[in-house]
């Protein structure tokens, strides 16, 4: 009961996306009518120009000719009106598509992060990709076939009735016949179906683990086995794969001799109305109109059964759709958030506590205060909560309790935009743009000059590695920086923030793909750049952080210890140890 | 596609009978209007019964008929198209496991296995739809005009007007469509591309406040995918009336033309009858190809992309007379010369600069190697050169004196063990894994290896050992667990040569050090190649070699380089404290 008014309420909404092209619809249907109507009475005036040709000597050729002339008409119209009808369906349904892809995407761009975070991408994805096809392929044959289809079976029905009662429910009876033909094989195909996909998904993830990692398989002659393995795979293949495509294709044969036997029930019919009550009750040109009317009848049923299921599959992915519509978007700015500009960079955490899952609390109260161009390293253990930090300070997601303030403001008292203007942040996680070099360097700062964005890889020594590409800056680089290695990769994120230069840093892992003595000449930079600017660094080598004016030691989401290197060795406490432990070697070296 | 039929060699019998069986169908079908003909002159018009009841009898056999040669051509075009497809996965399945590195660097191993399912798919349902159905629709065409000429040759002009104008218009529209279609897909690719964009990157976007651009640039996307399907929708969907239209005309023409040969009494009512039937079975037939001209269109593009992979031509191959070699200088003890290199250069295929330059060194048997420099210094492909995944440019690779493109490629990657930098296992048992290194290796060999990984520890900890079952790339095992297991699959086969690269970088210190001290106790003779980035892990190399840009930057001990390579030096400070590498 839910489930239908579920599906109900899917239909409607799938109607509202419909509704600003209303008049497209209407127009639609009305050619819909036309196009099916003049169909329909074209094989009555082809009828009736052949009742007038009758023998030898015996043809009307005076009554043919109007006949005629109004057959080219009616086809014209018909030809005229189903055009148009198709054009009106295709507008409608790209339309909507557009319109609806451009407002999920926007609705994406405002969803919490938590959402984001939890929900894998390629699903989010296949719905703003497959799935709006999915609909928009389903709105096209909706509206080109079902209601056509629709329309034919009504309008042939009472063109039919007519003409003759008897012969027009004949074919009401018969022609159902083929629909459970086409039903009853479709029942037993969608198991051989089932285990033919089953084997494919086997080949596909054999094939994925094999061939996507073919250099391993050079490597250790692993060739022949792995022909084996795919050879046996694929045989089985063929086995199963014959029988889904045999049974499968055995619909449109049947139909099509079900509907033989309609054709000639209704000849045989015919035939023996036209003999015994004479032409005054059916005459043979209308015989012959009868003739085409059966094929004309049957053809939407043939259909029926694949536009029901893809309706259905679209109806499916309009609610995958609209489910990610209705997933709440993240809180707007206050209305009165103030604008934060240059800020000076201080930054005070107090009592902050926030978990992702309210049963795990990550952090429990968390209370920091860092002065104006300070530099605040952050260690500790996988886990302990240092990037949970970066996240409520960027405000990608908002403290559970205490206040996180900068330049003396709450930041959920300014606007996100703002704030985060406010911070240039290089992840771990390279993140770069289909398009080239010098648009990703600019990603931040759109009107860049290119000699600022040529002086900002300089100073991030990227510039030696860019200008040996093809292009140099206009290098076009692949999705997500495809031909680039992670160390370039990394390189061009902290190029990227260098051209902005914003009052303060978060640096996230940045630089850990990048080896260390270019990392030593990176930080050299940053030094000279920052000056003044407070920034947050997060590593694993403790040689990045060994400078810092202040190391913060996390473990289990607290803060536990807090100072400069000297003064934390000096301590003896648990950086002391994960200092020792990490470079034995270093301890025990000569 | 065309290419591709040589695949169908196998089911000759089965591509020949399933058409004929296709063409027997279609004629049964057209000899229907003959017999409704035959019935409305003979039966009707002459008011005999049993004329009527013969010819229910004949339409109905010849509906069975049909349906028997339909049922016959669908199995022989089932078997056919998918036996092809089964040969052609296998052979292209062949071809690619010939590739050297160059060949998968060019494609790309995430499009080959996309190459290798769905383009395979959409290739199998393209010949499938040909065997049978594609040529139904011409069959009908041309069996139809043929009747016509049977029944009555100067109404049969018409046939022989409308149905190459017909043609003509059909393939007119496909060829106008279908560079548009192929546009269409473009677009719907660069949506794609942009969503997994917007949503990879939300961290970033935000950051820098472009979420208004990223969501306009979408809409831009979204609206030119709009205009170029509503620009195609505008030339397909003309395609049914004009069609309608031609044969609609045909139909007025052929009434006219009938009755004149009507009133000269040269032909029947019914024959007229049955002549517009026939020009209806064309528009029908018509109307079914469009609809397979779509799938068809797909499989000739998914043909297109396989055959790229076919064309792709294996670069590195054994030399004809590749003789099995027995080693050159085996016998001259352990101090002989496992691994050199001779003013060795590369340029990767395609690539304008060298990536490495003039490398000269030599490795004695048992001699650990280690091989350090920064980010893109060349020291993996320095390594991938030994086990020949690439040609070297210039100069030469001797491995055990020979060089390397005199040896067979089986036997020499046989000498050597290989843990790569990503570590990759397949889903199967520990125990599987493990043979891959060595496909008879007892449990006593596998757990010697295991032992020397420093993963027996925790191998004997997971539920059931050896036969504990790794998922998909071995994803339930931890980075660092991942690594030790393909550093024991290389040990497993003993190789002479082992070459880790940078393959302890998910270890801990303690880890690594215990590792590197199996390694030189445990594996006497074996010669190995360390590739690192931190100078810790390889201070107690026999051998160091330094690399900056593909160059030679020094070779040496640590405490030589130390001394004399500036490069190595600076690599070291930035890792130790000053005091500590003075000291």
């Amino acid at each position: 009961m839910r489930k239908k008014s579920e599906h109900s309420a899917t239909v409607v909404r799938v109607l509202a996306l419909i509704k600003p092209y209303l008049w497209l619809l209407l127009l639609s249907l009305l050619f819909a009518v036309i196009t099916v109507v003049t169909t329909l009475y074209a094989p009555v005036l082809t009828g009736q120009a052949i009742d007038h040709v009758v023998s030898e000597g015996n043809v009307d050729f005076k009554a043919i000719t109007p006949i005629l002339f109004r057959f080219l008409v009616v086809v014209g119209i018909m030809a005229a009106s189903s055009w148009i009808m198709n054009l009106c369906n295709n507008r409608i349904a790209f339309h909507v598509v557009r319109d609806l892809r451009t407002k999920v995407y926007a609705h994406v761009q405002n969803l919490p992060l938590s959402y984001l975070d939890t929900h894998p991408n390629g699903d989010t994805l296949s719905r703003i990709v497959t799935d709006i096809d999915q609909l928009s392929d389903g709105l096209l044959m909706g509206f080109s076939q079902l209601f056509t289809g629709v329309v034919t079976i009504g309008a042939t029905l009472g063109f039919m009735l007519s003409i003759h009662v008897g012969i027009a429910l004949l074919v009401v009876v018969l022609t159902p016949v083929s629909l459970f033909v086409a039903a009853f094989i479709a029942k037993r195909t969608y198991s051989l179906f089932q285990a033919q996909s089953k084997v494919r998904a086997e080949m596909t993830s054999l094939v994925e683990e094999l061939v996507g990692n073919q250099k391993v398989v050079t490597a250790f002659n692993y060739e022949e086995k792995a022909e084996e393995r795919f050879g046996e795979v694929n045989h089985r293949l063929q086995k199963v794969g014959l029988k889904a495509v045999f049974f499968s294709s055995l619909t449109n044969p049947c139909t099509r001799f079900v509907n033989g036997l309609v054709y000639t029930g209704v000849g045989v019919f015919g035939g023996f109305v036209a003999l015994t009550a004479g032409p005054a009750v059916l005459s043979v040109g209308q015989l012959s109109c009868f003739l085409s009317y059966a094929n004309q009848y049957t053809k939407p049923f043939n259909e029926i059964s694949s536009v029901i299921t893809e309706l259905q599959n679209a109806l499916a992915s309009a609610k995958r759709v609209f489910d990610l519509l209705d997933e709440p978007e993240q809180q707007p700015d206050k209305e009165d958030a103030i604008k934060l500009t240059e800020a000076e960079g201080t930054v005070e955490l107090s009592h902050v506590a926030f978990s992702y899952v309210p049963e795990v609390p990550l952090l429990k109260d968390v209370t920091l205060s860092v002065k104006p161009g300070q530099r605040v390293a952050i260690v500790g253990p996988t886990g302990c909560g240092k990037t949970t930090l970066i996240n409520l300070l960027m405000r990608f997601y908002d403290v559970n309790r205490g206040t996180i303030a900068v330049d003396g403001t709450d930041i959920r008292d300014m606007t996100r935009t703002s704030l985060r203007e406010n911070f240039g942040m290089v992840l771990q996680e390279t993140w770069l743009k289909a398009g080239t070099i010098a648009e990703n360097i600019a990603y931040g700062r759109p009107d860049a000059t290119m000699e600022e964005i040529e002086a900002a890889a300089k100073a991030s020594h990227a510039h030696n590695f860019i200008r040996r590409l093809k292009d140099g800056y206009q290098t076009v680089i692949a999705e997500d920086g495809g031909n680039l290695s992670q160390g370039q990769k990394q390189l061009l994120c902290i190029t990227r923030v260098m051209l902005c230069l914003p009052p303060m840093l978060i640096l996230d892992e940045a630089t850990s793909s990048i080896d260390t003595r270019m990392e030593v000449r990176i930080q050299r930079a940053f030094h000279k750049m920052m000056k003044g600017r407070t920034s947050f660094i997060v590593a694993h080598r403790l040689s990045t952080i060994r400078e810092a004016d202040v190391i913060l030691v996390m473990k289990d989401g607290d803060i536990i210890e807090q100072g400069t290197h000297e003064e934390l060795l000096a301590q003896g406490g648990f950086y002391r140890n994960l200092y020792y432990s990490g470079a034995p070697e270093e301890q025990g070296a000569e | 596609m065309l290419r591709l039929i040589r695949y169908l060699r196998n089911y000759k019998k089965e591509s020949i009978i399933g058409p004929l069986f296709k063409m027997l169908e279609a004629f049964f079908e057209l000899l229907v209007p003959l017999v409704v003909a035959d019935m409305i002159d003979n039966g009707i018009a002459k008011g005999d019964k049993t004329y009527i009841y013969r010819a229910a009898f004949i339409m109905v056999l010849l509906g069975v008929v049909g349906l028997i040669c339909s049922l016959v051509a669908q199995f022989f075009a089932a078997k056919a198209s998918v036996g092809f497809a089964m040969e052609l996965r296998d052979d292209l399945f062949a071809h690619l496991n010939r590739f050297s590195y160059a060949e998968l660097d060019k494609a790309g191993t995430s499009t080959l296995v996309t190459r290798m399912t769905s383009d395979m798919n959409q290739v199998q349902a393209g010949v499938n739809l040909i065997l049978r159905l594609f040529l139904r629709s011409p069959f009908l065409v041309v069996g139809a005009l043929v009747a016509a000429f049977l029944v009555n040759a100067k109404v049969a002009i018409v046939f022989a007007i409308a149905s190459p104008i017909l043609a003509l218009i059909i393939y007119g529209i496909m060829v106008l469509t279908i560079p548009m279609y192929s546009k269409v897909q473009k677009a719907v690719d660069r949506i794609s591309l942009a969503t997994r964009e917007g949503l990879n990157g939300v961290r970033v976007i935000r950051a820098f406040g472009r979420q208004k651009d990223e969501t306009e640039e979408f809409a831009e996307d979204s609206t030119h995918l709009l205009k170029l399907q509503k620009r195609v929708g505008k030339v397909s969907a003309a395609m049914n009336p004009l069609t309608f239209v031609v044969v609609n005309l045909a139909i007025a023409a052929i009434i006219m033309q009938g009755g004149e040969q009507v009133d000269a009494g040269v032909i029947t009512q019914g024959e007229v009858i049955a002549l517009v039937n026939y020009m209806t079975q064309i528009l029908n037939a018509l109307v079914a190809l469009q609809v397979l001209i779509v799938t068809a269109t797909k499989g000739m593009a998914s043909a297109k992309r396989v055959n790229e992979i076919l064309d792709l031509q294996p670069t590195v191959l054994d030399k004809e007379d590749g003789v099995t070699l027995a080693d050159g200088s085996k016998e001259d003890g352990d101090h002989a010369v496992a691994v050199e290199f001779s003013r060795v250069s590369f340029v990767y295929p395609g690539a304008k600069e060298e990536a490495l330059t003039g490398v000269s060194f030599a490795v004695k048997k048992g001699q650990t190697v280690g091989v350090i420099g920064g980010t893109g210094s060349a020291k993996t492909s320095l390594v991938n050169l030994i086990p020949r995944f690439y040609d070297v440019t210039k100069g030469a690779v001797l491995v055990n004196g020979v060089d390397v493109k005199d040896y067979p490629q089986r036997e020499l990657r046989s000498k050597i063990g290989i843990v790569p930098q990503k570590a990759v296992l397949f889903s199967g048992t520990i125990r599987d894994n493990m043979k891959w290194g060595k496909e008879d290796a007892t449990d006593e060999e596998i757990n010697e290896a295991l032992c020397i990984a420093q993963a027996k520890e925790f191998v004997d900890a997971k539920e059931g050992g050896l036969d504990y079952c790794l998922t998909q790339g071995g994803k339930n095992l931890s980075g660092g667990q991942r690594q030790r297991l393909t550093i024991a699959r290389a040990l497993v086969r003993k190789p002479e040569i082992l070459i880790l690269d940078d393959s302890s970088s998910a270890l801990d210190f303690a880890t690594d050090a215990a590792l590197r001290r199996a390694l030189s106790e445990k594996t006497e003779g074996m010669t190995v190649f360390m590739v690192s980035q931190r100078t810790a892990s390889l201070q107690n190399a026999d051998m160091i070699i330094v690399l900056e840009d593909g160059e030679v930057a020094g070779i040496g001990t640590h405490k030589e380089l130390v001394e004399n390579c500036e490069v190595y030096r600076e690599i070291c400070q930035s890792q130790v404290s000053a005091e500590e590498v003075g000291a």
